[in-house]
């Protein structure tokens, strides 16, 4: 189960989420819109507490991830952001080779046995479609490879420690068309297996990858349904303004 | 294959149950007009709520592509061409519906002799036919085919033409015909539209493989 419950947040005295109630759906893509500022970046990354490391973030509600709400006590953060794996808009490998860039959290985390590593880190490659393209180079530097290329090393980084849900803040709003359309496709695959969710400015990528959609304006969850119903018809209509861009 | 393309895909096979639904619906009507089967003709009436029913759900499938996929180039022409080809097959459903209704509401089987003098059955080859193709041609994206119904329609076309004036002479033959030779005189009139959906369909054809507007232009 992935909820927000009655969920509030402040940063010191700016009220940034306003009782915010979403069941995301699991091993599917939810899809958060809204205009810059509305909150869905902030939304996104209360799932695996990322908000914590800005001074003055306060947070009333619950957090329920894996039937836990992950911000009562005893919570142990790091474990958190195994099984929440974030990808944000700016790909950003690490200054190493492909191959220890997707066993680094593997290794922080005290796997020490190779074949596993190794096993680990091309099955990572081959979920993020990218091992055809690397298979013969992984010793290489990210850095080699293209914008397009280093993302998908980034979602593979995140596979490696066995997510079960994925975080993407605008994952391909700095890359051309043809990068953008792979990573959206890989998408369409991963939900078979993770729980997705995707901030997004481009309307009609969350159209086209999202099952469900939750709009955001000024804090506030709008309006969260199918996205084929907020496309076609939503019920608000400042979600209709916001889709059909009249406004934002 | 992508998941735009599985969708576009799944559309597809949307519309070849509603091309062999209504093909069905045809088929039977001349059963049943051939063997005066009322069960039959109630049978088209009850399918044609699943005509219906289909025509609604493409709709909704083509709405449901355009507000998520925004379409473009042949994408966007082919789901154009679906939303018109759906509404051209509903209505040849609509016309299998008519031809069930005179059957039922007519006192006795239609003679044989009179189904063939009228060339009423050469209609109902003659369209079938036409709909075969034009789901062949649709299927495999066959513009040749396509453009072969258009001749195929002129067929049609003059037996419907020619068909007041013989069933004229009909009546005046013998009297007793009457109702029956009127009734397949609609039914000539019926199958007739049938052609016309059908070449509708092929001009829609044509429009998405090779976005050629062909429709009321002489020039193919």
């Amino acid at each position: 189960m992935i909820e927000a419950k009655n969920l509030n947040l402040f940063y010191s005295d700016f009220h940034a989420l306003k009782d915010v109630n979403l069941n995301v759906a699991e091993k599917s893509v939810t899809a958060l819109i809204g205009p810059s500022g509305c909150g869905k970046s902030t939304f996104l990354r209360t799932f695996n507490r990322m908000n914590d490391l800005i001074t003055g973030v306060r947070i009333e509600g619950e957090v329920i991830v894996n039937d836990q709400n992950i911000y009562q006590k005893g919570i142990d953060v790091d474990q958190l952001r195994k099984s929440v794996g974030m990808v944000f808009q700016k790909p950003n490998p690490f200054a190493k080779s492909i191959f220890e860039n997707v066993a680094y959290g593997m290794r922080v985390n005290g796997i020490s046995n190779e074949k596993i590593i190794k096993e680990t880190v091309e099955q990572s490659l081959i979920q993020s479609a990218l091992w055809d393209e690397v298979k013969d180079s992984l010793k290489k530097s990210a850095y080699a490879l293209s914008g397009g290329q280093q993302q998908r090393l980034c979602i593979a980084r995140a596979l490696a420690v066995q997510p079960s849900i994925l975080l993407m803040d605008e994952p391909a709003s700095a890359l051309d068309p043809i990068s953008t359309a792979k990573i959206e496709e890989l998408i369409h695959e991963l939900k078979k297996n993770y729980t997705i969710m995707i901030v997004t400015h481009n309307m009609q990528q969350a159209a086209r990858v999202s099952d469900f959609t939750a709009f955001f304006y000024m804090g506030t969850l709008v309006e969260f349904n199918e996205t084929k119903i907020i496309f076609t018809n939503p019920t608000k209509q400042q979600t209709q303004n916001y889709v059909t861009g009249r406004f934002g | 294959m992508t998941h735009l393309e599985e969708e576009l895909k799944a559309l597809k096979t949307e519309v070849s149950k509603m091309f062999a639904l209504v093909h069905s619906q045809i088929e039977k009507s001349f059963y049943a007009l051939q063997h005066f089967d009322k069960d039959i003709a109630h049978q088209i009436i009850s399918t044609e709520k699943r005509v219906n029913g289909l025509e609604l759900k493409i709709d909704l499938d083509c709405e449901n592509y355009f507000a998520l996929y925004n379409p473009v180039a042949v994408d966007l022409r082919y789901v154009l061409a679906v939303l018109k080809i759906n509404s051209n097959l509903e209505r040849v459903g609509d016309i299998a519906e008519g031809i069930a209704r005179f059957i039922i509401e007519s006192d006795a089987p239609f003679s044989k002799e009179l189904i063939e003098h009228t060339h009423t059955n050469k209609m109902f080859d003659v369209s079938l036919k036409m709909l075969d193709d034009v789901e062949d041609a649709f299927n495999a994206e066959d513009t040749s085919l396509a453009r072969t119904l258009f001749k195929q329609d002129a067929v049609l076309d003059e037996i419907n033409f020619k068909a007041s004036k013989l069933i004229a002479e009909l009546i005046r033959s013998d009297i007793e015909t009457t109702e029956q030779a009127l009734h397949l005189l609609s039914i000539i009139r019926k199958l007739e539209r049938v052609g016309d959906q059908s070449k509708n369909i092929a001009e829609e054809i044509i429009f998405y493989i090779e976005a050629k507007v062909v429709k009321h232009s002489r020039k193919l």
